[in-house]
């Protein structure tokens, strides 16, 4: 009768500190009067049963988004790999767009993703070694922080108008790779700090009391023993850096990109056709939308296939990274 | 020798440091153009006029200048994305970090990012092609390109930033406290519902706060999707105009300099406050209420 009390009394007091959920279980359990140990098979089974339809509930929430993306890669594949052709990469647009290939695009968007990286990683390492190595917690770093994240959640289509304004109109660069990559290295700075710190926290803290302990400064030691041993994680940052770049459209279209333009760049300050903004016009501008159909899927199949190429990549490597840690 | 150590030491710092600070600076930088190039619209139209006129037809002669119906396709489309994205988001973190087995785990979880990692315009152009034809024939509808459409999209645009950060707020989540409640005889799910989950429910909210803001801001999808109607829907099935969406199509005919440019521009800080906001707030909570050990509990 004592012990029966006292599980009572902390059946209640678990439910008055944790329970935010629907409290009906509560009242059915004190309605059951079932012993405590043992027994309450009905009540077992409820509850059994309960879970059992809510995990399934869980198990779909999450093949949904697995499906989702087999679906979405399948069809694209299923429409247009017929599109895909060896003269199909390696041939510039031919009759106003409605046939050849999509070698500028490739070249532009391989342009603007490796120029955005130029941009973003070096200062990207450089902020997150501040953030890591240097810095104090405090006011100055909590507000380094808010200005990073917040540069995170800025909408890919108003760094296209900062890029058009500031780049393209007041430091007269037109509209170029020059302007298209700061505008998309701008926009990758967030992910490219992020993974860095991400990197260099995974380093032992007795990797730099080592080098400290030798007599090594700060500095020699971040160069010569943090940096060297952070590397494989921040070029894995860097490679998701460039597939996210190379995805982008809305801060591209009026900045790097444009309709179309038949010759290679041969300078930072020529114009560009990208793999993502030729999709996007093919399948809404262009005068014959259906007849281009399976150039838009051949474009969309090659746009994938780089950038989840790219991700594959680093997510093995970073698991290989983690498993060599451990 | 030692000198010149502490030299490049100092001024190592201290470039470290202004580097550091390149991320605000850009911020800055978005803000102040902004400003320069969306306040010059006021002149000719007043700041309520803007946000609460109820028409945009910035080419016609007299053009009108309102945003309200881009305002509310831009808050409806995100809040019926975050009616799909939420609970599809939060389950699969819940299912990832307290029900797979680390097998199915390992599988799932790279799926999950990589379809954050699809770009946005291949999602807007599947929603295009695929999506809004099969809508229009099982809804008998006029257009499949509308609010519900981009609505799911946006949502499977939003899903893998819920999923990520909620999974690693329940992964903070201490074992001690999932084996106390186990070992007072409450079983798995209750101890998710009743434990994990709210010793975790900042980490959640910042994850849905982040995914809401990542909807309210995506262009490629509601701009090739939504239909691009700037009127007040009536039904879900309406086409719509979010301010991306606007922004995005109109810029390349608005001449730099014009009425139009500056009505873009103007649309587009609307646009940043409601991220900006967002992230605050984003921020404020993950700060605010954030779990330390199994004190605060």
């Amino acid at each position: 009768m004592n012990s029966l009390l006292v599980s009572k009394r902390l059946e209640t007091e678990r439910a008055g500190n944790l329970s935010t959920g629907p409290k009906t279980e509560e009242r059915a359990m004190a309605n059951t009067d079932r012993p405590l140990l043992g027994g309450g098979a009905a009540y077992d089974r409820r509850r059994n049963l309960k879970q059992k339809i809510f995990f399934s509930l869980f198990r779909g929430a999450a093949a949904v988004n697995g499906i989702a993306l087999l679906v979405i890669i399948y069809f694209m594949v299923a429409n247009g790999w017929r599109a895909i052709s060896w003269e199909f990469l390696t041939q510039p647009p031919m009759e106003s767009m409605t046939k050849g290939g999509i070698l500028p695009c490739i070249v532009g968007t391989f342009c603007l993703s490796f120029g955005a990286i130029l941009v973003a990683l070096p200062i990207g390492i450089a902020s997150a070694i501040y953030l890591n190595e240097y810095a104090r917690p405090g006011k100055l770093v909590r507000l380094i922080r808010l200005g990073i994240n917040n540069l995170a959640g800025v909408p890919s289509v108003v760094f296209g108008l900062f890029g058009l304004a500031f780049f393209v109109v007041i430091l007269d660069m037109g509209v170029s790779i020059a302007a298209g990559a700061l505008t998309l290295g701008a926009m990758s700075l967030p992910v490219i700090i992020g993974s860095t710190e991400e990197a260099l926290k995974s380093v032992p803290d007795t990797y730099r009391e080592a080098s400290l302990g030798l007599g090594a400064t700060k500095w020699q030691t971040i160069w010569r023993v943090v940096l060297p041993s952070a590397m494989p994680g921040i070029l894995t940052g860097a490679i998701l850096g460039i597939s996210r770049a190379a995805g982008e459209t809305a801060p591209i279209m009026f900045t790097g990109a444009v309709f179309f333009t038949p010759k290679l760049p041969t300078s930072i300050f020529n114009e560009v056709m990208a793999l993502p903004y030729h999709i996007y016009v093919l399948a809404t501008a262009g005068t014959e939308i259906e007849k281009t159909r399976h150039l838009q899927y051949g474009t969309a199949i090659v746009l994938i296939a780089l950038v989840l190429g790219m991700n594959l990549l680093a997510i093995f490597w970073r698991a290989r990274l983690r498993k060599k840690l451990k | 020798m030692t000198n010149r150590r502490q030299t490049t030491e100092k001024s190592m710092r201290a470039m470290f440091f202004t580097i550091a600070t390149a991320s605000i600076s850009i911020l800055f930088l978005i803000m102040l153009f902004l400003f320069k190039e969306g306040l010059p619209i006021f002149k000719t139209v007043s700041v309520s006029d803007f946000i609460f006129g109820q028409y945009w037809y910035p080419t016609s002669d007299p053009p009108d200048f309102g945003i309200f119906p881009l305002i509310v396709a831009s808050v409806l489309v995100t809040g019926v994305s975050g009616m799909i994205s939420i609970p599809l988001g939060v389950m699969t973190a819940v299912y990832l970090s307290e029900i797979a087995a680390p097998k199915v785990g390992e599988i799932v979880k790279p799926l999950v990012e990589l379809l954050a990692a699809l770009p946005s315009v291949v999602i807007g152009f599947f929603g295009m092609v695929l999506v809004a034809p099969f809508l229009q024939r099982i809804f008998d509808i006029p257009t499949g390109l509308n609010l519900f459409n981009a609505s799911l999209m946006l949502a499977f645009m939003s899903i893998p930033t819920i999923c990520s950060i909620s999974e690693d707020a329940i992964h903070s989540v201490p074992v001690a406290l999932r084996e106390a409640s186990v070992a007072l005889g409450a079983t798995q799910l209750q101890t998710i519902v009743r434990v994990v989950v709210p010793a975790s429910i900042s980490g959640i909210s910042t994850a849905v706060i982040l995914g809401l803001s990542r909807a309210v801001g995506e262009t490629m999808v509601v701009l090739m999707v939504a239909g691009g109607a700037a009127m007040l829907p009536e039904s879900i099935f309406d086409p719509v105009r979010p301010m991306p969406a606007s922004i995005a199509a109109e810029m390349a005919e608005a001449p730099v300099g014009g009425e139009h440019y500056y009505a873009l521009f103007a649309t587009g800080i609307v646009l940043f406050v409601f991220t900006l906001l967002f992230n605050i707030v984003a921020d404020y909570v993950a700060n605010r209420y954030r779990q330390v050990g199994e004190a605060s509990l």
